[in-house]
């Protein structure tokens, strides 16, 4: 026992995604400055900033969308910066931007190209795993990706985002055009999918999601202005200098 | 899937029966020769603007140089016949894999660059200074080779080939793949797909196609020019043919050659005339209400399109 409890925060302190002194922009536009965030494994990471702070910028270096200037990214320990988005998908790393989905292909086609590096039996099982997780997508997996509506994309964007089983989910702005009741149902998959042992990192605006942060981070003007836990965020002002968009 | 498998099945053994049977009916063979040259080159740009989306004008480019490869292969090189078709196909995939920057291109760029280096490739082989190698702009002559049923059948061949091609690339991750490239690089990107890999491998595979079909054209023509093996029409004509039955299926090219190019060899041969006129309507009707092809209208009617 007293073994697997040492494992286990072992686990805790061996970083899956370690970050650090990140800068980068577009074209002469520079919009991080010695950004450093890091992911432990089986963490829920949050990253929140009001809009413009920087979030989606830093999820595209992080991912490879974006070259970084400056920095260092570790991926279970392997520096990654300069490595195709592929190669760093393949490494566990599942990525679920603001669009999500491929529209022109049906739902169940695109939790297929979810699952691109598996092979067809583990596609298969992963699948039946959505499809219970997710009955309204297994009665219409033969319907395209487009004729669902906002909410359902979203659903089927997180299904395509852990068909590959990642170790690592990062995730941008899931509650952008969702009402509550589907900002709670994707909060409860996170902490659905965090219990079978995958990690999160979520940028948000929506200040609901720090009811499953392990961690948080909060980003402000391209700067992270703090790091800590949930608890640590409350005692801190740096939530009432960045702007979040919602209000407690 | 096995409904998929059986409907696969019925059009290759289709397709064989038919071009088995067609110099039987039909007294001049080099009719069918031609149907089954475009219809694998129609597939063959299925290949690659049914599942990604980009429209090769220039693909004559790879038909010629599969034309002249084999005929270098031939005369210069002393290779027989078999081994020198695959080699004439080889030479258009060189081609292609040197033209491959052309794919960072999109939409009418990427079609207007593809043209512009078909007439580059045309001008290099069809240069005096290449006499020694291609015999310039003077044509080649393959008489020592000169086969015409066992061509026909090697286009055959070729062509029962490359629909099988297009069955495996349609219902394969790998084809997803494509279509999720089509439809978004970026998200495809995310699921871990190489766009770039991927969008190479079915140029490359493309180019292939029109290489070897234009390697067995020179062989059963034997006598063939640059002006004949590089003209644009070959190309637009594959195009059309393609668009008309329906890219991203196995039987819209299929379907669109034997359609078009049927009427070809019937109102084009019997009244000229107004050939071009009949042509132009069809192709106009056919964009204005049915831009994805014939078989949408399968498609629409909630019929599983092969």
């Amino acid at each position: 026992m007293a073994d697997s409890d040492q494992q286990g925060q072992f686990h805790q302190e061996v970083s899956l995604l370690d970050v650090s002194g990140i800068e980068t922009g577009y074209d002469d536009l520079q919009i991080l400055w010695n950004v450093g965030i890091n992911v432990r494994r089986g963490e829920r990471v949050i990253v929140l900033g009001a809009n413009g702070a920087g979030k989606t910028t830093l999820l595209k270096a992080l991912v490879g969308l974006l070259p970084a200037w400056k920095g260092a990214i570790h991926l279970n320990g392997e520096a990654v910066q300069g490595m195709r988005i592929d190669r760093r998908i393949s490494r566990g790393v599942s990525y679920l931007s603001e669009v999500g989905v491929v529209a022109g292909l049906t739902i169940e086609e695109n939790l297929r190209i979810g699952g691109y590096h598996l092979a067809s039996g583990a596609v298969r099982s992963q699948m039946a795993v959505m499809y219970d997780f997710f009955p309204d997508l297994r009665a219409r997996r033969r319907e395209a990706a487009a004729s669902l509506s906002g909410g359902q994309r979203k659903m089927l964007a997180v299904a395509k985002a852990l068909m590959s089983r990642p170790q690592l989910v990062i995730m941008d702005e899931p509650s952008a055009g969702l009402s509550p009741l589907f900002v709670s149902e994707v909060i409860s998959m996170v902490n659905r999918f965090h219990g079978e042992g995958i990690s999160f990192l979520v940028a948000e605006q929506n200040v609901k999601f720090l009811e499953i942060a392990d961690r948080v981070y909060v980003l402000d003007a391209g700067r992270m202005i703090f790091s800590g836990t949930v608890e640590e965020l409350h005692k801190n002002d740096a939530l009432e200098r960045a702007y979040f968009g919602v209000y407690g | 899937m096995r409904k998929n498998k059986l409907s696969n099945a019925i059009i290759l053994v289709g397709l064989a029966i038919l071009f088995i049977l067609a110099p039987l009916l039909y007294p001049n063979q080099s009719v069918p020769f031609q149907m089954m040259a475009y219809m694998a080159l129609a597939q063959g740009i299925n290949l690659l603007y049914g599942f990604t989306g980009y429209l090769p004008f220039g693909y004559v480019g790879f038909f010629g140089s599969g034309a002249y490869g084999v005929s270098v292969l031939v005369l210069l090189l002393h290779w027989s016949v078999i081994p020198a078709v695959i080699g004439g196909g080889l030479v258009a995939v060189a081609v292609a894999l040197l033209l491959s920057p052309l794919l960072r291109l999109s939409g009418a760029y990427f079609s207007i660059g593809s043209l512009a280096a078909s007439e580059i490739v045309y001008y290099i082989v069809s240069n005096p200074n290449m006499q020694n190698i291609t015999q310039g702009p003077y044509g080649v002559n393959l008489a020592g080779v000169y086969a015409p049923n066992t061509s026909y059948y090697a286009m055959l061949v070729i062509l029962l080939i490359f629909t099988a091609v297009v069955m495996y690339v349609k219902n394969s991750t790998f084809g997803m793949s494509l279509l999720a490239i089509k439809e978004d690089p970026v998200s495809a990107a995310m699921c871990g797909v190489n766009v770039v890999r991927n969008r190479v491998v079915i140029w490359l595979a493309s180019a292939f196609a029109a290489g070897l079909a234009g390697a067995v054209y020179g062989w059963y023509v034997s006598v063939f020019y640059p002006s004949s093996v590089f003209d644009l029409t070959i190309s637009i004509f594959a195009i059309v043919f393609t668009l008309f039955g329906g890219g991203g299926t196995v039987l819209g090219p299929i379907v669109g050659t034997i359609v078009l190019y049927g009427l070809y060899n019937t109102i084009g041969v019997s009244s000229p005339q107004y050939f071009q006129l009949i042509y132009g309507l069809l192709i106009v009707v056919l964009v204005m209400f049915l831009p994805q092809g014939l078989t949408s209208l399968l498609k629409r009617r909630g019929i599983n399109v092969p």
